[in-house]
C-alpha cells in the first residue's frame, strides 16, 4: 500500500461517512461572490421571466445557489442562513407575506449542507438527484406554508412539480461546474 | 442541558430560524393579511427592491439602447413599404375617425340630455417595465417610474390592447405593478353585448376567470370584455379581454375564462392612468369634417369661376364656415335644392354641419328636390343625406323675416346689399 499523505484534519473538514474515508475539502467564498451571486441569481429571476414567460414558472435560480452555496460549504448552520438570506430577499421582490420562501429554503440550506457533509456531491449525477429531490422538497414546504400559515390558495401538481424539479436538476449541473470556479478551498 | 444543546446545535439554531421567521409570518397576517402587508413591511422591500431594481433598469436601458441604434440607423429594410403601408393606413383611419367623431358627438348629445357625468383619461404617464417578481405565486411587475413621476397606489395601468393591473407599492423611483391575473388581483367587469357584470380575478395558475356572473345566463364564446368602473380603479369602458371558455362554477355562478388582451407575460411599456377627471358631458358645438369633405379634398377639382357669380359666392362663401365649401360653392354643379322645404327647428348640429353641406355634401350627394323635412334632424345620417338649410346662402330675396331658416337657393347673384347673418356658422 503507497504511503498517503496524512490527511489534513483541519476543522474546516468533515470525514465523509457513507462514501469513503476519505476527508472531503470544505470551500469558502469571496465576500465579492457571497454577496454577488446571490444577486444575480435574483436579478435574473426578476428580469429573465419578462423574456421568457416559462422561466417564472419552471426555474428557481435562488433554490440552486442556495444548494450550491449549501453544499459546497458543508456546514449546516451556515447553509441555513444562506437559504434563510436567500429565500427572504427573494420574498421582498413579490407582494406575499415575507417568510414564505425564506422558511422553504432556509430548510433547503440546512438540508443541503447536511447532505453535503454526508454524501459526495461533486459528480454531476449526484448533483442532479439532489437537485431534483431539494426542489420537491422546497415546493412541498412552500405550499404547506404558503396554504396552512397564509391561507394562500395554490395547487398542488405532481407533474408541474416533477418537469419543474427537472428542468431545474438540468440547469443545475452545468451552472455548478460554472460556480466550482469560484471554489476557495481553506 | 447544556450538553443536550451542544450535541443538537445545528437543530436548535434551525428551530429557531424557522421559529422566527414564522413569528413574522403570523404577525404579518395578524395585521391585515395581503393588503397592508404592503405596507407593514414597506422598509425590508425598500432594501430589497432597492438591491435589484438598478441593475435592472441599467439592462433594460441599455437593451433599448442598442435597439433603438439597430433599428433607427442599420436595419432600416422595408421602411419605404411600410411608410406607404402606414400612410394608406392613416387615409381609412382618417375616414373611420369621422365615422366614430358622429356616433361619440351623438352620444354626448344623448348625455348631455340625460345629464350624464363622464369620466375620461386626462393624464397619463408611460413606463419601462424592468422586471418581475420572478414566482409564479406572485404576480407583480416592476415598473421604471415611481413617486418622482407622480404615481400613487392604486393607479390603473394599461397598454394599448387592454388592462394590465394596478399599482401596488410606490417607492421612489419604481413601482410595482399587481397583475390582473395576480390570486389577490379583482376588477370589476362587464360582458360588451350582453352587459352582464362580473368580478374579474386571477388564479393561482396564472388564468383569469370572470366571476359572479348567474349560471343560467348566456354567455357566447369570444364576447369581448370590458372593465365596468365599479371598482374605482378602472374607468369604465376599457377593453379586458375576451371569453375564451364557459363553465359552470361554483354556487349557481359560471365559471368564466378570459383571455386577457393585453400580453400580460411579455409587458415591455405600459401606461399608468394617473389623473381621471368627471365632467358633465357636453354636446360639441363644432363637428368638425365629415367623411364626404375628407374624400372632396382629394378629389381634383374645378378651378374657381370668377364670373358672373361672384357676389353669389362671396356672399355664400363668405359665410360658410369651412372654406372648402366656400370653394366648392362657387362650382357650376354646387347647387342647392331651391325648393325643399325648411325644417321646423333644426337641431344645433346640423346647423353646424350645414356650414360645409354646400361645399361637398351637395356635390356628392345631391338632395332630391322638394324633399321632406327631417323629423330628427340631429340625427348624424341625415345631416349627410340632406342639404342642411343655411340661411347665409340665399339671396337676400329670399331670406324671410324670421330667424327660421329656409331651404337655401342656387347660386344666383345676390343684391348687393345682402348682409349675411350674424353668427355665421350658427344661423340658430
Amino acid at each position: 500500500m503507497p504511503n498517503r499523505p496524512p490527511t489534513r484534519a483541519a476543522h474546516n473538514s468533515v470525514p465523509i461517512t457513507y462514501t469513503s474515508n476519505e476527508q472531503v475539502e470544505v470551500y469558502r467564498f469571496s465576500i465579492p461572490v457571497t454577496i454577488g451571486i446571490p444577486l444575480l441569481a435574483l436579478f435574473l429571476q426578476s428580469f429573465l421571466p419578462l423574456r421568457f414567460p416559462l422561466f417564472r414558472d419552471y426555474v428557481d435560480l435562488p433554490l440552486l445557489i442556495t444548494i450550491f452555496f449549501a453544499m459546497a460549504r458543508r456546514n449546516p448552520i451556515a447553509g441555513l442562513f444562506t437559504g434563510a438570506i436567500i429565500g427572504l430577499a427573494q420574498d421582498m421582490l413579490g407582494h406575499n407575506p415575507i417568510g414564505i420562501y425564506g422558511i422553504s429554503k432556509t430548510v433547503v440550506g440546512y438540508g443541503a449542507s447536511s447532505l453535503g457533509v454526508k454524501l459526495d456531491v461533486e459528480n454531476a449525477g449526484a448533483r442532479l438527484l439532489v437537485t431534483l429531490g431539494f426542489y420537491l422538497v422546497h415546493s412541498a414546504v412552500h405550499y404547506t406554508v404558503g396554504h396552512g400559515l397564509v391561507n394562500m390558495t395554490q395547487t398542488w401538481s405532481w407533474s408541474h412539480g416533477i418537469l419543474a424539479g427537472l428542468a431545474n436538476a438540468i440547469l443545475a449541473v452545468p451552472l455548478f461546474f460554472l460556480l466550482d470556479k469560484f471554489k476557495q478551498r481553506t | 442541558m447544556e450538553s443536550v444543546l451542544g450535541r443538537y446545535r445545528n437543530l436548535v439554531i434551525l428551530v429557531g430560524v424557522l421559529f422566527l421567521q414564522v413569528l413574522g409570518l403570523a404577525m404579518q397576517v395578524k395585521r391585515g393579511g395581503n393588503a397592508n402587508d404592503a405596507e407593514n413591511t414597506r422598509l425590508i422591500r425598500i432594501w430589497g427592491v432597492g438591491a435589484i431594481t438598478p441593475f435592472e433598469r441599467l439592462l433594460v436601458w441599455a437593451q433599448n439602447g442598442s435597439s433603438d441604434i439597430w433599428h433607427n440607423y442599420f436595419y432600416l429594410r422595408g421602411v419605404r413599404a411600410e411608410n406607404r403601408q402606414l400612410k394608406d393606413q392613416i387615409e381609412q383611419m382618417r375616414l373611420e375617425q369621422v365615422r366614430l367623431a358622429e356616433d361619440a358627438a351623438q352620444a354626448r348629445r344623448l348625455q348631455t340630455l340625460l345629464a350624464f357625468k363622464e369620466q375620461f383619461i386626462s393624464r397619463t404617464v408611460a413606463a419601462q417595465v424592468i422586471g418581475s417578481s420572478g414566482s409564479d405565486l406572485s404576480r407583480t411587475v416592476y415598473i421604471d417610474k415611481g413617486e418622482n413621476a407622480g404615481i400613487k397606489r392604486d393607479m390603473a395601468v394599461i397598454t394599448a390592447d387592454g388592462i394590465v393591473g394596478k399599482v401596488l407599492v410606490v417607492y421612489s423611483s419604481v413601482s410595482q405593478v399587481l397583475l390582473i391575473n395576480d390570486q389577490s388581483s379583482g376588477v370589476g367587469a362587464l360582458l360588451e353585448k350582453t352587459r352582464l357584470q362580473g368580478v374579474l380575478r386571477g388564479t393561482a395558475n396564472g388564468e383569469v376567470v370572470l366571476e359572479r356572473v348567474m349560471s343560467d345566463e348566456q354567455v357566447p364564446l369570444g364576447e369581448t370584455v370590458l372593465t365596468s368602473g365599479g371598482d374605482q380603479i378602472f374607468p369604465k369602458g376599457l377593453p379586458i379581454g375576451s371569453v375564451m371558455k364557459v363553465g359552470n362554477g361554483k354556487d349557481l355562478f359560471l365559471n368564466i375564462k378570459i383571455k386577457p388582451a393585453a400580453n400580460l407575460s411579455k409587458l415591455e411599456e405600459v401606461l399608468v392612468l394617473v389623473e381621471n377627471k368627471e365632467r358633465q358631458a357636453v354636446a360639441e358645438e363644432n363637428v368638425h369634417v365629415r367623411a364626404a369633405d375628407i374624400l372632396a379634398q382629394r378629389l381634383p377639382s374645378v378651378p374657381d369661376k370668377p364670373a358672373t357669380s361672384t357676389n353669389a359666392a362671396a356672399g355664400t362663401a363668405g359665410t360658410t364656415a369651412n372654406p372648402a365649401a366656400a370653394k366648392t360653392a362657387a362650382k357650376p354643379g354646387s347647387t342647392t335644392p331651391a325648393t325643399a322645404p325648411a325644417p321646423k327647428k333644426p337641431s344645433t348640429s346640423s346647423n353646424v354641419s350645414s356650414a360645409s353641406a354646400p361645399g361637398t355634401g351637395q356635390t356628392a350627394k345631391p338632395a332630391p328636390q322638394s324633399s321632406p323635412a327631417p323629423k330628427n334632424a340631429g340625427a348624424a345620417d341625415d345631416t349627410e343625406a340632406t342639404p342642411k338649410p343655411d340661411a347665409s346662402e340665399k339671396p337676400a330675396s329670399d331670406q324671410p323675416k324670421t330667424a327660421e331658416p329656409t331651404p337655401a337657393a342656387a347660386p344666383t347673384a345676390p343684391p348687393a346689399d345682402a348682409k349675411p347673418p350674424a353668427d355665421q356658422s350658427s344661423p340658430q
